[in-house]
């Protein structure tokens, strides 16, 4: 039993192209915060990696069957720490999303719960016994996703909480949908996104308002995309070099470690360094679709395209953000953007797709 | 750990546990169904690369140009550097103007917005809608021309600006190191120095402030003005690497500024101080040359004003104060003053009638206390007469009489080219701006202006220094001057200069000016009518002046203000021979000229006592220091 699950039976090109984009973002926190009060951020980062790695070895480890089969108990675990986050957590700009631990150290939960949606979604559909979903299970899986899903919105974190439409989206795609239903949730959605508006914080929607034109305020929200777009651009095609990008060391591009690292990364090392990053992240997540494609179960495949799409929509968002085509929110670079939970929560999806991997030849 | 807690509940799908269990069909756990699919999702993930790389050509590698330009721009100011102006000095090089330094708030016109003009005027305490007329003025201009905002900020200002100068806030504010002109001597010299401020409108359409921009600061008038190509020198730039706070980073590029250069006067501060001095509670003016060089050692108008007020923008408060008062404060007398010179003109008309051969030395006239010329009585000031009167006792009385009749002689004509010879009725060529010419009359004169014949009558009040006639204090002192070296007028000018001021001659008689000059030794030491000007031990010469302003018609109703009272004048100038200094005072609505010469009296006495003092200490410091002893 033992003889399958050893190191040199985890997918080491996956973990490769990690390590190496996850380098890439050491380079360029370190690159970013030169002469900041947060310089020690990339060593920091450094044990980040290092204690993903082994976060991302225990995930594997760990039969992901039995992790499905807890999937009740880590559901209402996860439930119950975002309903305790706001009271516990420290406000932030404006929002609670952390919960501090000791040290200075605090952690999201939102980043986790997306590990939950992903074996929670799994699970359903592994259990369905269809190739087509109901409507029923439509409604069901929804709802489920949603408690989660509306609770970190009301943080408010709007981004990461749309990071779990993804995984719904995933399934309910793999899961077989009908026509009619499609049109259905084109006709809700059609109804829900103009109310939601209303439900949206001042600030939420002038970001949208901004995105749609950044000159509207030029000082306020629209800087950050205004400056981010005038780093990248200013890139050029090879880029102005390791701490030498303007943008970057003169501050005028915001929050450059974690969220506009990309836009730092583009100013850096030009249009080339982009597309071979894109190269490697393209890779990366191909290897995970061959994970899915070589899966023993409906269940592994299905934890694999979760991850897939969870990685793909946060890398969209966040350098969609960067070029102005996305709305500004404060979804991070997986891999790359400074940060503990996105760091570890990134390694515990790998972590996962290794575990699929590592029981491919079960029967 | 995690594989234990996990191993409790192990969970298996339901398609693995025992068929028996199950009612419903089996669908095998079949991956098939989801090949197409993940393939399909395969072309979504290549959908996404590309649109997001898509994103990146188009800023990266299609508008490079564009942002690379914008990235400057954020980091990038070019910050003027005021170049100093140069300081004035008097002639013993003692400093008359300086500068301070200061900070200067300048408004970056490169990402300026409008609508924060408002709370920066606000902050600033200035007025919001003067700040937007500011900027409106400058819409023609380039936009790396910065506007000066305010110069001498408050510490409750510069806090302002420190707070808000960041690109999150105001970025348009800049703060640079200034220059701030400062007339330590307040109102002492203030109408010869002038004063600098800030150019205005009509200033920057004229074609003399072409080259200049709005903001700028310019001398307005006085030495200021007329020297301020030297003075100001020329700014310089630094190009300079900001960070989104504003503080330098790293100075790329710098253009020196060239600082204005120094002028050393000719004005002897000691002069200037004991005339200001003499004159003050007086309306009027006193000028002070050295006939030999035409260097202007002192040249007061009074009332003055304090230049002070002036720096950066006067407000319209204190503009319109100073414009509206009666003494007229903003006037310069010295070379702006056109009155009849009255009796000051009579060694003008002296040399006119011994030059021209009408009288010879032996020439009398009995004053009987007036004369009638062509059929009208013209009285002299002293109503009993003078009785049997020559030239040094015309001179030295003053004798209306005497002149009426030397005048009547001349003509008109020759009157007037002795008058212009002497340096009246043209601009004496002084290096200040703004100077008078006076006026000379003559028959052409008269046909061309007023296009009327000359009557002959005229001529007897024009003899006396009356009628058409002006003059003013700085002429007066030229002419009388130039006569005292023997006609010689040597241009005055008020900067130190290697070069000789250009000159003009006259072929005269010396013998004929000697009688003149000595006559006018008689008014002030031999019982004329200058004695106060007198100075036991100096030998001052002069003529005093007392000049109606008024027809004596409305003199005699008594009916007059005391505005249309006599001006007194003095003219003086000592030695006798090889004059160093002559002075000219003039005392409005002083009524007798012998009140004006206690003022030259004091000068003149002053520079004297000052040369002897720099003598004797000169004389010391040679003693003291020894010859060197011969090896």
């Amino acid at each position: 039993m033992a003889s399958y699950r050893r190191i040199r039976d985890l997918d080491w090109p996956m973990i490769l192209l990690a390590l190496v984009i996850s380098g890439l973002g050491v380079l360029q926190i370190y690159s970013a915060t030169l002469g900041t009060v947060s310089a020690p951020a990339w060593w920091k980062q450094i044990v980040w990696l290092a204690a993903g790695l082994v976060v991302m070895w225990l995930m594997a480890k760990v039969d992901y069957h039995n992790l499905l089969g807890q999937v009740p108990l880590l559901y209402a675990l996860a439930v119950g720490l975002l309903v305790v986050t706001p009271l516990l957590g420290a406000l932030v700009g404006g929002s609670r999303r952390w919960i501090p631990l000791v040290f200075g150290f605090g952690f999201q939960p939102s980043e986790f719960v997306k590990l939950v949606i992903i074996l929670l979604v799994a699970r359903y559909l592994a259990e369905l016994k269809s190739d087509r979903l109901e409507v029923r299970d439509l409604m069901k899986l929804s709802a489920l996703a949603g408690v989660p899903l509306l609770l970190v919105a009301s943080q408010p974190d709007l981004g990461t909480s749309l990071t779990y439409l993804p995984v719904l989206a995933m399934g309910i795609y793999l899961g077989g949908l009908r026509w009619q239903h499609t049109a259905a949730l084109a006709v809700l959605a059609a109804v829900l996104v103009p109310m939601g508006w209303f439900t949206l914080k001042d600030y939420q929607k002038a970001r949208l308002e901004v995105f749609v034109d950044p000159a509207k305020d030029p000082l306020g929200s629209g800087y950050q995309v205004i400056q981010s777009k005038i780093a990248v651009g200013a890139g050029g095609i090879w880029g102005k070099g390791v701490t030498r990008g303007s943008q970057t060391q003169l501050r005028f591009l915001p929050v450059t470690h974690t969220d506009f690292l990309i836009s730092a990364f583009a100013e850096e090392h030009g249009f080339f360094g982009v597309v071979v990053l894109f190269g490697l992240y393209f890779l990366l997540l191909m290897q995970i679709v061959q994970n899915a494609q070589s899966a023993p179960d409906r269940a592994g495949m299905m934890i694999c395209m979760g991850v897939c799409a969870t990685l793909l929509f946060h890398l969209l968002v966040n350098a969609g953000m960067a070029v102005g085509r996305m709305p500004v929110t404060g979804i991070p670079l997986p891999l790359m953007s400074y940060g503990g939970s996105s760091m570890i929560s990134v390694f515990m999806m790998l972590g996962l797709v290794n575990n699929v991997r590592l029981r491919r030849f079960v029967s | 750990m995690i594989a234990g807690v996990c191993q409790a509940v192990r969970y298996i799908p339901e398609e693995r546990q025992s068929d028996a269990t199950l009612n419903r069909p089996l669908i095998r756990d079949d991956m098939k169904f989801a090949a197409v699919k993940i393939a399909a999702f395969q072309w979504v993930i290549v959908g996404v690369f590309l649109f997001l790389i898509s994103g990146f050509w188009d800023l990266q590698v299609r508008n490079e140009e564009v942002y690379n330009e914008k990235a400057d721009a954020n980091q990038i100011k070019s910050l003027p550097i005021p170049a100093p102006r140069g300081k004035i000095l008097d002639r013993d090089g003692r400093v008359i103007v300086d500068n301070h330094d200061s900070f200067r708030l300048i408004l970056s016109r490169d990402n300026l917005r409008e609508e924060h003009l408002e709370p920066i005027a606000l902050g600033l305490n200035l007025d919001p809608a003067e700040l937007a007329a500011k900027v409106q003025r400058f819409r023609s201009r380039p936009t790396y021309f910065t506007i000066s905002l305010k110069e001498e900020l408050t510490p409750a200002e510069l806090t302002f600006v420190e707070a808000h100068r960041g690109q999150d806030a105001f970025p348009e504010m800049e703060l640079i190191r200034s220059q701030y002109r400062v007339y330590p001597g307040g109102g002492l010299a203030g109408h010869l120095l002038g004063y600098v401020s800030e150019i205005n409108d009509s200033e920057l359409n004229s074609a003399e402030w072409a080259a200049y921009n709005p903001g700028d600061v310019i001398g307005k008038t006085g030495i200021e003005r007329h020297y301020n190509e030297v003075l100001k020198g020329v700014d310089g730039q630094r190009r300079v690497r900001v960070d989104k706070w504003m503080n330098t980073r790293e100075i790329l590029a710098v253009k020196e500024a060239v600082p204005g250069r120094d002028l050393r006067l000719t004005i002897d501060l000691d002069l200037q101080v004991v005339a200001e001095l003499a004159m003050e509670g007086r309306r009027g003016a006193v000028v002070a040359l050295a006939p030999r060089t035409g260097e202007v050692l002192a040249l007061v108008s009074t009332p003055s004003y304090d230049p002070n007020r002036f720096v950066g923008r006067i407000d319209s408060r204190n503009w319109s104060q100073l414009q509206n008062d009666p003494g007229r404060p903003l006037f310069n007398r010295a070379l702006q003053a056109q009155l009849a010179p009255g009796s000051t003109f009579k060694p003008i008309m002296l040399l006119a009638a011994l030059e021209e051969g009408v009288i010879d030395d032996s020439f009398t006239v009995h004053c009987g206390g007036g004369a009638t010329f062509y059929g009208r009585f013209f009285r002299c000031h002293k109503r009993g007469g003078h009785g049997k009167v020559d030239l040094t006792r015309g001179m030295a009385q003053s004798c209306d009489v005497f002149y009426y009749t030397i005048g009547n002689r001349l003509g008109i004509d020759r009157i007037a080219k002795y008058a212009e010879m002497a340096g009246l009725g043209q601009k004496t060529g002084i290096d200040l701006p703004q100077e008078k010419e006076g006026l000379v009359p003559s028959s052409t004169w008269k046909i061309r202006r007023l296009r009327e014949k000359w009557y002959a009558g005229e001529t007897i009040s024009v003899a006396i220094g009356q009628g058409a006639l002006t003059v003013t204090p700085l002429q007066l002192a030229y002419s009388i001057g130039g006569i005292a070296t023997g006609g010689i007028w040597m241009r005055p000018h008020m900067v130190k200069s290697d070069s000789p001021a250009p000159a003009r001659r006259a072929e005269l008689n010396l013998a004929n000016v000697n009688k003149v000059l000595n006559s006018m030794y008689a008014v002030v030491n031999e019982g004329g009518t200058g004695g106060s000007a007198r100075v036991p031990g100096l030998e001052i010469s002069g003529k005093t002046g007392t000049a109606q302003r008024a027809s004596d018609a409305l003199v005699r109703s008594g009916k007059l203000s005391a505005e249309y009272l006599d001006d007194a004048w003095f003219v003086g100038f000592a030695p006798r021979q090889s004059p160093e200094i002559v002075v000219a005072a003039l005392f409005e609505n002083g009524e007798h000229g012998n009140l004006a010469g206690p003022i030259v009296r004091d000068v003149i006495k002053a520079y004297f006592d000052k040369k002897q003092r720099q003598d004797r200490d000169g004389s010391n410091l040679a003693r003291s220091h020894g010859p060197e002893p011969a090896q």
